[in-house]
């Protein structure tokens, strides 16, 4: 089953490769990674999709726990969440298709950040499903170019993961 | 008044109180000996390759149980050699702190001489690592690495420090203590857990208790100790928990697993409550997992770590806490309680584990015109009165010792349960020795094995390091030859031992002892010569059987009950 695993760790160098490290190392899957530091410099924080069993995915929180550089650690699929990822595609919008793309765009709501008389480079956002949807919906030689951030993830209400 | 990084380094180990570092210079640690040069609190301990500076505060590390080992290496291949030994203190959770040279910092990612990436190589075999790049960060540095390396479940850390970090200046204050908020290990254990283990272990009707590695790195031995004769229950250890119950205890069944007793496999299968205590339920403990379930049993775990629990089997009550600190509770709890296990039926298993026990698993030729592997180490353990310190290499000697040489206390065994290394043995015995000065040290291993570190007996002659090498000759790597002959249709690809040096000789040219020794009546002789020779070195190179086997075994995806019997 798909996870959402998201972590707080020590920003410092070397801690990206003790996750990354730690995921090969056992054979854990990785679907996607994401990290940037947090409003607290000292730390960053981590979204990780994996897939596994439930003993697999025991496991991977419990080996992520003993990462010293790991500070906390959440299984987000253990409550509500929301997950969101930030994807921009660059398209081939020249003669009829142009419009057609504007319109594309709107409908999953979109937005065109960058133009260029023969292309569109669209930024969207939200789960991996819509995103996989988009792209679905284009016509596969009118895409130039996707870059996908992986998933972040958060949870609902008052559930907070912080120090 | 400021010091320099290398005056530092230095500093830490004496506050910490290191009596020995055990380590090979190089140019990226000329300063750093420089200043163990002017000084003489801590001893410097030249071993001949990075391998056994590592093995070497290894053994000394699992000899005693004040303080971690501490090795120290320069940059690139010296890394590179000791990642060995850091892998096998890895795997046996091994409290050790390995100092290496770094280039200096502004050479690092530029394929400088003797670079390599010390964080990036030993990730995956430390408990933790450090990259210092700035002098006033090293003192702490340091302390956080005994910190680690000491507490929790132990392990090996190491402080990869750059040349110039070991020139730069800086005050120097070695904190008292220190906190990390992303490390704060537990100690108690859950105490309504706890008590839950108490019930289960006073309803048992055929109780066993497993006890590995962690009864032994904690200290809880005493206290285990208590707990089994309190109950009267069957105890077994691991390779790695042998000491921790007295061997020569009739409420011990010996070692388990793949090479284990035929009782205390068996009794493992078909208990109905097995109380599980720092062990870790491995490949070579418990067989195939699946076979393990084919006969229903409660079980109750106690671990340092977490993410040993329920990660092959899965358990009844985990409890996550200390050993020593969860046996304290535990004892507590079964003493004031005023019910007491069945003790008729307690009486039915037992007299199903004599049953067990009078199969004679570990039986073997006695009577042969060639010398018994078994019967060296029998002897040995005789003529040692069984208080030696024990280290071995890997393979069948390793077995053998396990199981022929009655370890009655802890921390008195000490081989690489977990990498399975070769060539530990020689490097773990002079640590062992340089923990213990008086104690008498052996070192169990084959013709194979004692070729993969046979450097240091130059080591043990410098340092004069007394130790006895059993070395059960039989001119083959005799584990592999083992599976060859039982799974491989008697084929012995590269399993043949050829070209062997004369140990006798060898041995004296380095300056030690050496004896060979070919026929059974003349075991015992050279055994009590070599061990009343206290201050030399005796290399006993015993010419042993050649097609002996380990006994029981159970074939590798196999379950407990499904051992080959002799």
């Amino acid at each position: 089953m798909r996870h959402i695993i998201s972590l707080l760790l020590e920003n410092e160098a070397g801690a990206l490769s003790r996750v990354s490290g730690l995921f090969s190392a056992r054979g854990y899957n990785i679907e996607s990674l994401s990290v940037a530091p947090t409003e607290d410099a000292t730390l960053s924080r981590m979204t990780v999709v994996t897939t596994g069993s439930d003993d697999v995915i025991e496991q991977i929180t419990k080996q992520l726990n003993k990462l010293i550089d790991v500070v906390k650690v959440v299984d987000l699929n253990e409550g509500e969440h929301i997950e969101r990822e930030l994807m921009l595609v660059k398209v081939r919008a020249s003669g009829k298709d142009r419009e057609e793309m504007k319109r594309m765009a709107d409908i999953f709501r979109g937005r065109i950040i960058d133009v260029t008389d023969k292309t569109y480079t669209i930024e969207l956002t939200g789960t991996g499903e819509k995103l996989d949807a988009f792209l679905q919906g284009l016509e596969r030689s009118s895409i130039l170019e996707t870059v996908r951030t992986g998933a972040s993830g958060i949870g609902r209400g008052e559930r907070i993961l912080r120090v | 008044m400021e010091l320099t990084g290398a005056e530092i380094v230095v500093r830490c180990l004496q506050e910490e109180g290191v009596e020995y570092v055990f380590g090979y210079p190089g140019g990226a640690v000329l300063y750093l000996y420089d200043e163990l040069f002017k000084q003489d609190k801590v001893k410097h301990i030249l071993v001949r390759h990075e391998q056994a500076a590592v093995h070497a505060a290894d053994g000394y590390a699992r000899a005693q149980d004040r303080k971690p080992g501490v090795a120290l290496v320069t940059s690139g291949p010296g890394v590179t050699n000791a990642v060995t030994g850091i892998a096998t203190a890895h795997m046996d959770s091994i409290p050790l702190v390995i100092i290496t040279g770094q280039v200096p910092t502004p050479a690092i990612g530029q394929d400088a001489f003797q670079e390599c990436d010390t964080v990036g190589i030993t990730r995956p075999c430390v408990k933790h690592n450090f990259l210092v790049k700035d002098v006033k960060d090293l003192a702490v540095t340091i302390k956080k690495a005994f910190y680690i390396a000491s507490t929790g479940r132990p392990g090996p850390v190491v402080v990869d420090v750059p040349k110039d970090v070991s020139i730069a200046k800086t005050e120097f204050h070695y904190p008292e203590t220190v906190s990390m908020r992303s490390y704060n290990p537990v100690t108690k254990g859950h105490a309504g857990q706890i008590k839950k283990a108490a019930q289960l272990i006073l309803e048992a009707k055929r109780p066993m208790i497993y006890t590995g590695g962690g009864v032994i790195l904690s200290n809880a031995s005493a206290l285990l100790t208590e707990l089994v004769r309190m109950l009267g229950f069957p105890c077994t250890n691991t390779l790695m928990g042998l000491g921790a119950y007295p061997a020569t205890d009739p409420l011990f069944l010996g070692m388990l697993g793949m090479h284990g007793t035929y009782e205390a496999n068996m009794a493992m299968q078909h208990c109905d409550v097995l109380l599980a205590v720092g062990a870790r339920f491995d490949d070579r403990v418990i067989g195939n997992p699946k076979h393990f379930y084919n006969e229903e049993r409660k079980i109750i775990h106690i671990d340092i770590d977490p993410s040993s629990i329920s990660k092959r089997v899965k358990v009844d009550v985990p409890i996550v806490g200390n050993v020593p600190d969860v046996l304290e509770e535990l004892l507590k709890l079964l003493k004031a309680s005023k019910e007491k296990p069945d003790q008729q039926a307690l009486k039915t298993w037992w007299t199903q584990i004599e049953l067990w026990r009078s199969r004679d698993c570990l039986k073997y030729d006695r009577a042969a015109a060639v010398i018994k592997p078994q019967y060296v180490l029998e002897k040995m353990y005789e003529i040692t009165k069984g208080d030696a310190f024990v280290t071995s290499d890997v393979g069948q000697h390793q077995m053998w010792a396990a199981q022929f040489y009655k370890f009655d206390k802890p921390r008195r065994w000490i081989n690489s349960g977990g990498l399975g290394t070769m060539g530990f043995g020689l490097p773990a015995a002079m640590g062992a020795r340089l923990a213990n000065p008086k104690a008498t040290v052996a070192c169990v291993t084959g013709e194979a094995s004692i070729q993969m570190c046979i450097q240091e007996l130059s080591t043990c002659k410098q340092y004069h390091l007394p130790i006895k090498i059993v070395n059960l000759n039989n001119r083959y790597l005799g584990m592999v030859r083992q599976w060859q002959e039982f799974f491989h249709g008697n084929r012995y690809a590269e399993s043949y031992m050829d070209a062997l040096p004369d140990f006798v000789k060898l041995a004296e040219s380095y300056g030690h002892v050496g004896m060979r020794i070919e026929k059974p009546a003349d075991v015992e002789g050279a055994l009590k010569e070599a061990f009343a020779l206290k201050d030399r070195l005796v290399f006993m190179d015993f010419i042993t059987d050649q097609t002996e086997n380990v006994f029981p075994m159970i074939p590798g995806g196999k379950g407990l009950s499904e051992m080959i019997l002799v």
